[in-house]
């Protein structure tokens, strides 16, 4: 069984449980056949609407993550791809730290190299006005 | 999705000032919507409108598809609703409260009532005028939610609650909406922490609605543009602009984005609800742009 959390981020708060389900799998915290918390349950330790959990539940199961089990409860149905091993993953990192040392050598602070960063894993900002 | 409540035009004066004016408005059934403006903008009218604590001058009004005051006897049961500082008689104990509570209501659940007494831990034989402003706040919603309504209504409910007493309560409200079908309508000048708990919005300024809606919509429909302040005329032709304000150098717009903004010499911001609100209500609005436009 997880446990959600919500952060202050602007994401709102049903794609955070969406994404937190999503991160799970991939860590292989959560496996097919094991349970979501209920909507009750959710809403009790978060405070938040029963509304938003059943829209992240929804969509989890549209995207074939989940399903509903009418009565039991939520249930994971399908393995997403894992995040790279670990091997796989100290490269990246180290990749990651020989570049933040040229960003710091070509001098910009955190703050230019995490909008540098965010810029380029999400780019055109303007696309996403509705 | 049907309507828990509908306005149209809906007035109510009095003497001569309209606490609430032209008032038009849908409250999705199954949805918990809050009534945010500022103190005197009508939340509190408009909420006593619709449990029939008074009469509109103006316009029409249906809660649950009946007219309230004229289908008291139908609609009151299904109707929870707590006061503005949750009035309780506080020479009552706890048990005395449920007792009035169970006589006075038809549809009342006394094991519901007991067993939230119970989980929050209040002693049955403590005076209610000795509880501390948050248990107070606690019994009045148990009172309206063992009364198992369709619709729950509160006016201010954690204004005057500390921030743990705040969010035990609508931890309380919410579970109460996870486990029955429930529409609930509450009205707040806090905006902070809305988000989590409600929905739906619905902004009120001067006793006219400015803004209703779907709040994951509205956040995602509101942006923070900031330019040159040579040229805002494309930006605003395309646009609404809820408020601007402006330097020599500088405009900033915030927008209800009507489609895409392209113009590459605009710098876009997401903003929150919180500012989205405060942008309706008129705060930071320029007054030297008005003079400027005019």
């Amino acid at each position: 069984m997880i446990q959600f959390h919500l952060a202050r981020s602007g994401v709102p708060a049903y794609l955070q449980l969406v994404q937190q389900v999503h991160q799970a799998i991939r860590l292989g915290v959560l496996k097919p056949g094991d349970q979501l918390p209920t909507v009750k349950e959710v809403v009790g330790t978060l405070t938040i609407n029963p509304n938003t959990v059943l829209r992240a539940y929804n969509q989890l199961d549209l995207e074939g993550i989940v399903e509903g089990r009418r009565g039991v409860g939520t249930f994971v149905s399908q393995d997403l791809a894992p995040i790279p091993p670990d091997d796989d993953r100290k490269a990246l990192r180290s990749a990651l730290e020989k570049w933040l040392a040229r960003a710091r050598a070509a001098g910009l602070d955190d703050e230019a190299i995490a909008m540098l960063f965010d810029d380029t894993l999400r780019p055109p900002a303007v696309s996403k006005v509705a | 999705m049907s309507t828990a409540i509908r306005t149209d035009g809906l007035g109510k004066r009095y003497g001569s000032t309209w606490a609430l004016r032209d008032c038009t408005l849908e409250v999705p059934a199954g949805s918990v919507t809050a009534l945010v403006g500022p103190n005197g903008a009508g939340k509190t009218t408009l909420l006593k409108l619709a449990v029939g604590l008074t009469r509109p001058n103006a316009g029409s009004l249906e809660v649950l598809g009946r007219v309230p005051l004229d289908d008291e006897g139908e609609l009151m049961p299904k109707i929870g609703f707590v006061a503005q500082d949750h009035p309780l008689y506080m020479g009552f104990s706890v048990s005395e409260m449920l007792t009035l509570g169970r006589k006075l209501n038809p549809t009342w659940n006394d094991d519901v009532a007991r067993r939230r007494i119970e989980r929050l831990r209040l002693p049955l034989d403590r005076k209610v005028g000795k509880l501390s402003g948050g248990q107070q706040a606690q019994v009045a919603l148990t009172l309206a939610l063992a009364k198992q309504p369709e619709l729950l209504i509160l006016d201010e409910p954690v204004a005057s609650l500390d921030p743990l007493a705040r969010r035990e309560f609508m931890n309380t409200v919410m579970e109460a909406v996870s486990e029955n079908e429930m529409t609930v309508l509450l009205s707040s000048h806090i905006v902070a922490d809305l988000e989590r708990v409600c929905d739906h919005l619905v902004i009120l300024g001067e006793g006219r609605t400015l803004l209703a809606g779907v709040i994951d919509e509205i956040v995602a429909s509101h942006r923070l543009l900031t330019g040159p302040s040579t040229d805002d005329d494309v930006v605003t032709r395309m646009h609404d602009v809820i408020r601007a304000t402006h330097t020599k150098r500088q405009t900033t717009l915030l927008v209800r984005a009507n489609g895409h903004v392209y113009d590459a010499s605009w710098e876009l911001h997401e903003v929150d609800l919180e500012e989205i609100v405060l942008a309706y209500l008129g705060y930071g609005v320029d007054r030297e742009f008005e003079a400027m436009a005019s």
